[in-house]
């Protein structure tokens, strides 16, 4: 039973385009499948206590290196993806291998990647005669719309099922480090990087390799996102208030769990989307609670970090392992070695 | 002749104007188990963290089966063949036991390349040492002389040929210090591993070494036969006492009082 729920899932999923869903809630889908994907790929160094504040930044590359190429040069976007990965793991290797060669760990970790949040966006907006600036910037259509060569599609169902599977390999990547040795690895750099290497572990090597990948997965996200909205603009996808976005969201999700980036996904867009009800709604009535949103964010990630610092999922999931993990308690003697 | 298998010449350590290990040389040979003894902060640990490669030497040479090694990443040095334990236990928390074996197995022999054998030296050190092969089996389940044995079996998982042991202890009592330094010398002669074994504590160490060097402010005093340097008036004059079995007492009583650590 348990065994054949993942596939039920996946085949529901599947079925989402196929049975007639409504316009807005499959436009919420393929939202919260690309922010899940971006969040899930955050999370790939995030659980590792490697913190970014910068992954604004590569989905901002994904984005731009791709509907700049197709704009201004003509290359497909299946071109352009790929090259604008390369761009982001180029970006993610000049910012990270300094850093790890410096030992610069930690909230100076953070710093630096968020300096690498505004130093992109400032890019954009200083080459604006190219890339509109904060205007933001749309690629061209492709004749009418739809397009496999320009991956544009006037149909939210095949969207949809592009982004199902960006959502889908975030997913599994994240599974398959989760099982290898390099999340071992990872685990004893995150707690104790001297001890780590001197088990023989590459510290410095390992560190990029999951920056790398994780930058890079980002970057996908970027672009599927300015391929759906056929619009970008740098504070949509990047910028430091994305890159937060992006780390509140994972914790509120669960940042140790596969599934938390999602949920947190779930859990953020749902409540932008019942705040803006609520803000319309309200002026209409000429009460104006613009930025509600905002300060309602903040005051949760605060009583997350403290509260919840598993998030949503990862505290379901210990409720529900249940006393298991408490009955061991550290033993006291000092001599005890079992 | 053969070659030693470490060879350590005019190592000096300073931090800032403060030199923690001036001018050290020795040798160890193949197969042998070297005591290093002194005081707290003579520098024993020091020397240890230039060998492996968490410290850089300020100055000399360190070279291993006859290659320079002297200032090399900490990685590097492991895959060649040192492993070494910290004298205070530097597990990894969130891995189980068995895992903190595993990713030392994995990573410290280099090219070991897949899981099954990464296991399989894991388990073989746990069984060395005498802790659980249990897969759920926590740290934090540990005691101290737990923790030393998983030191000890993380650096055996790296597969070396020269282990760097650090016991110096508070914390063990005495049958516990006579297990560590039988462990030490079936590790000796079931593996064929060298041993360069620091403790405070002459009495235990002792019995079990073959030949003994003794520091004091970072300056190398004696060295030789156990037997030889229980009796230097050096040795004697560093640790108070106006005999051997004085010095021993003095010493071990400092590191009960956990003064060693
Ligand atoms: N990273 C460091 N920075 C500054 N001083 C240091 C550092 N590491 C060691 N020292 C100093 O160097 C001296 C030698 O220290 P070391 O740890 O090698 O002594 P030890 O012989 O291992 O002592 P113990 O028996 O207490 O373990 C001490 O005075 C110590 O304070
Ligand atoms: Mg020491």
């Amino acid at each position: 039973m348990k065994k054949f729920l993942p596939y039920a899932i996946g085949l529901v999923m599947i079925s989402v385009p196929f049975i007639g869903t409504p316009q807005y809630p499959l436009h919420l889908m393929i939202v919260i499948l690309i922010w899940s994907m971006v969040y899930t790929s955050w999370s790939l160094m995030g659980r590792f206590g490697l913190v970014s504040l910068g992954h604004g930044a590569f989905m901002t590359v994904g984005a731009y290196v791709t509907a700049l190429l197709w704009n201004y040069g003509g290359i497909s976007p299946w071109i352009g993806i790929p090259a604008s990965l390369l761009t982001a793991a180029a970006l993610a290797f000049i910012v990270a291998y300094p850093c790890f060669q410096f030992r610069i760990i930690g909230h100076y970790f953070a710093l630096v990647t968020l300096a690498l949040s505004e130093v992109v966006r400032l890019i954009i907006m200083a080459t604006r005669d190219y890339t509109g600036g904060s205007l933001g910037f749309t690629p061209n259509r492709e004749g009418d719309g739809t397009s496999l060569y320009a991956l544009q599609f006037a149909d939210k169902e095949t969207f949809y099922l592009v982004v199902l599977g960006g959502w889908a390999l975030s997913l599994l990547i994240w599974k398959l480090v989760d099982r290898s040795m390099m999340r071992y690895a990872l685990d004893a750099i995150s707690e104790d990087e001297e001890s780590s290497a001197a088990a023989g572990i590459y510290v410095t090597r390992t560190k990029l390799k999951i920056t790398v990948l994780s930058a890079m997965m980002t970057a996908l996200g970027g672009a599927f996102y300015c391929q759906y909205q056929m619009f970008v603009a740098p504070d949509v996808v990047g910028g430091i208030g994305i890159s937060l976005q992006i780390i509140f969201a994972v914790v509120v999700g669960g940042i140790y769990t596969w599934m938390g980036p999602t949920i947190g996904a779930i859990i953020t867009i749902m409540m932008t989307e019942i705040f803006r009800n609520i803000i319309t709604d309200l002026r209409t009535e000429g009460i104006d609670l613009a930025g509600l949103d905002t300060t309602v964010y903040g005051l949760m990630l605060v009583l997350f970090i403290i509260f919840l610092p598993k998030g949503v999922l990862g505290e379901l999931l210990d409720r529900l392992a249940g006393g298991r993990a408490k009955k061991q308690a550290p033993a006291t003697q000092p001599a005890d070695s079992g | 002749m053969t070659e030693p298998i470490l060879a350590v010449e005019a190592l000096v350590k300073r931090f800032g104007g403060f030199t923690a290990v001036d001018k050290v040389s020795f040798k160890v040979e193949k197969g042998e188990i070297l005591g290093l003894i002194g005081p707290n902060g003579s520098g024993k640990s020091t020397i240890f963290n230039m060998v492996s490669g968490a410290l850089k030497p300020t100055e000399g040479s360190v070279r291993f089966k006859g290659k320079e090694i002297g200032g090399n990443l900490p990685n590097r040095i492991c895959h060649a063949g040192i492993g070494r334990t910290f004298q205070i236990p530097r597990p990894i928390h969130r891995l189980s036991v068995l895992e903190n074996i595993v990713v030392a197995g994995f990573y410290g022999q280099d090219g070991i390349g897949s899981r099954k054998a990464a296991f399989e030296a894991a388990e073989q050190a746990l069984d060395l040492v005498g802790l659980p092969t249990d897969p759920h089996a926590r740290v934090s389940t540990l005691g101290a002389a737990g923790l030393k044995k998983l030191e000890l079996a993380r650096a055996l998982a790296t597969g070396p040929e020269l282990l760097l042991a650090d016991e110096s202890l508070g914390g063990l009592d005495n049958s516990e210090m006579d297990q560590a330094a039988d462990m030490l010398k079936r590790i000796r002669t079931e593996m064929g591993i060298t041993i360069i074994w620091v403790e405070h504590i002459m009495g235990v160490l002792m019995r079990v070494v073959d030949r003994v060097m003794v520091l004091d402010h970072g300056e190398k005093i004696s060295e030789g036969l156990p037997s030889e340097v229980a009796h230097d008036p050096n040795v004697i004059e560093v640790y108070l006492g106006t005999d051997s079995e004085d010095a021993q007492a003095s010493a071990a009583s400092g590191a009960a009082s956990g003064t060693a650590l």
